[in-house]
């Protein structure tokens, strides 16, 4: 399940002054303090920081430059529709997925998960091919039937939505089963004796209780979607100015050496995914909150 | 007369509507973008032969790239739990500044695009980059070596390792620790006896799950690895060159031996879990 482990919801806490109890020596913390945080700073916040100094490397005219090309505004466009048609259809299916699953009690629940998690340990690259053996007007199954109707699914947009369809199907059910299963169905069943509806009861007590995680879920879909490389790469065809997303685009600026470009275009990305960590513990102190109650 | 055998049945009874729908739903749109899809490779292998699968899966120039990427995975995944556990103990039993900034920041690697990773560790390893500008002196290049695809694989692991075996260290009773001081164990002993068999499940599930993601991993290694035939190839970039070069059967062939190998990772995970949560029943 590559990707994605589910926010844990914290229990007991025990204070400072039990754990000095059996902490022994003063040193030992100090120095595996100092190697955990130096193996931070080295895998981490300097990749991170480098993204932002590359990109304003040849000053800010050149970014700004860089991110209002044409073809890197196109670029965005895709990545934007491709957004808004994958992140809707897989919240619909996570929230479905999660009902079924968690309120309910039935044989081959497991299997069912494993299938859900399927796409996390995929390779991207074999998500793309999949895609080009069904639809590719060449080598597909329904090659025939494309063609006949002239249709294009791989090298065009189609084909970018069903590969980050793929890719970005488990996070919102991830995000969901284990909060939902957790919280039970004791809520649901009181408001359905009261005679609420189901869509109501859903409505009214199953949407705000799960409201976080389901942000949250949201979220890391969103962040994929937008930074899908390799399914995409596949099924893309890389047509400038038309199937190219945002990755894609980084990629080539950067294959061109252009470096500072592709850096700046790379920066974009890269605010998204911290977005997606303050969310991420936004949600994480909502749930905890939440269950406390 | 009853046996004790209960008698099949699909699902336990409910009050809560919705069953039929929702998890019809689910089923079809799991068959129609996943299950389909996905069979595609196996049915299309079976096409090619068995003779000629097993030419193309056993040639050298696939054989090198799952060397390569099993390696380069394998190490990657141990350094990750060597490091993840570290990570996870200090922020789990020690305070200091910056504590919750970094407990925030642990997940960038799931967050970051593959490709933004990719460069971004490119740049900072190549010869004049700020760490590989260090390195250069002692003669060290890891940028375009298989030494770069580690430290892409380590980046996009170790939060793995981190978050599974953080809520485990969480949970583990401080008594239990206590219990053990008071017996004589020194602090290393009470580690190494106590608190590590405790851990070991999750840092098994931690390597697994970095060691599969890193398998397949192609965006980060892409531009760090300098792609070179037999010496820095991964399997994911030998089937997109596969690919470009309009050889389908090829490439959907090694698809088919990755495909099974992650396959088999994944039921060796799920069969580890439940005999760990099985374990001390």
């Amino acid at each position: 399940m590559a990707g994605i482990v589910p926010i844990q919801i914290k229990t007991a806490k025990t204070t400072q002054a039990e754990r000095r109890a059996v902490k022994g020596s003063k040193l030992v913390p100090v120095i595996l303090t100092t190697i955990a945080i130096l193996f931070f700073v080295l895998m981490l916040i300097v990749p991170l920081i480098s993204v932002f100094v590359k990109a304003f490397e040849q000053g800010a005219n050149l970014y700004f430059a860089s991110i209002t090309d044409p073809i890197a505004l196109k670029a965005i466009k895709l990545t934007l529709i491709t957004i808004a048609i994958t992140v809707p259809i897989n919240t619909v299916f996570g929230l479905t997925a999660a009902w079924a699953i968690a309120k309910f009690r039935f044989k081959g629940k497991n299997v069912l998960i494993t299938f859900i998690d399927l796409p996390f340990s995929i390779s991207p690259v074999v998500a793309g091919l999949i895609f080009v053996l069904l639809f590719s007007t060449s080598h597909g199954l329904f090659a025939p039937l494309l063609n006949a109707w002239g249709i294009k699914i791989i090298f065009a947009q189609p084909g970018i939505i069903l590969a980050t369809l793929f890719v970005t199907l488990p996070f919102v059910a991830r995000e969901l089963i284990p909060l939902m299963e957790a919280q039970g169905t004791a809520e649901e069943e009181a408001a359905l004796t009261l005679g609420a509806s189901g869509w109501k009861t859903f409505w009214l007590i199953t949407l705000p209780n799960i409201k976080w995680a389901l942000l949250y879920g949201i979220m890391l879909t969103t962040a994929r979607a937008a930074g899908e490389f390799g399914a995409v790469s596949v099924v893309s065809g890389h047509i400038r100015g038309l199937t190219n997303t945002v990755p894609l685009h980084v990629e080539i600026l950067y294959n061109e050496y252009k470096f500072s470009a592709a850096f700046a275009v790379a920066s974009l990305l890269t605010l998204i995914a911290l977005i997606n960590l303050i969310v991420k513990n936004v949600a994480h102190w909502k749930i905890q909150q939440q269950s406390k109650m | 007369m009853n046996l004790g055998i209960k008698p099949f049945k699909l699902k336990q009874k409910s009050v809560i509507p919705g069953f039929g729908i929702t998890l019809g739903f689910t089923l079809t749109y799991l068959t129609l973008l996943v299950l389909i899809p996905v069979s595609m490779v196996f049915l299309n292998s079976a096409k090619i032969g068995l003779k000629e699968f097993w030419e193309i899966a056993s040639s050298e120039r696939v054989l090198a790239s799952l060397k390569i990427s099993f390696g380069t995975s394998f190490l990657a995944a141990a350094i990750n739990v060597v490091f993840g556990l570290l990570l996870a103990w200090v922020l789990e039993r020690y305070s200091f500044w910056g504590k919750k900034l970094i407990d925030g920041l642990i997940d960038l690697p799931f967050a970051l695009p593959t490709a933004v990773a990719g460069i971004s560790l490119t740049t900072l390893y190549s010869q004049n980059g700020w760490i590989g500008k260090l390195l250069a002196p002692f003669g060290i290049k890891i940028s375009y070596t298989p030494l770069g695809i580690v430290v892409a694989l380590v980046f996009i692991g170790f939060p793995f390792v981190v978050r599974t075996v953080q809520p485990v260290l969480e949970s583990i009773d401080l008594e239990v620790e206590e219990a053990a001081a008071c017996l004589g164990a020194t602090r290393f002993q009470t580690f190494y006896r106590v608190i590590l068999p405790e851990l070991f499940p999750a840092l098994i599930t931690g390597f697994a799950l970095a060691f599969s993601r890193a398998l397949g991993e192609y965006g980060s290694v892409v531009f760090i690895s300098g792609n070179m035939p037999m010496r820095t190839e991964i399997t994911p970039l030998l089937i997109r060159t596969k690919l470009e070069q309009y050889d389908y059967a090829g490439g959907t062939a090694v698809a088919a031996v990755m495909l099974i190998i992650s396959f088999i990772l994944l039921l060796l995970i799920n069969l580890f879990q439940w005999w760990a949560s099985n374990r001390n029943r």
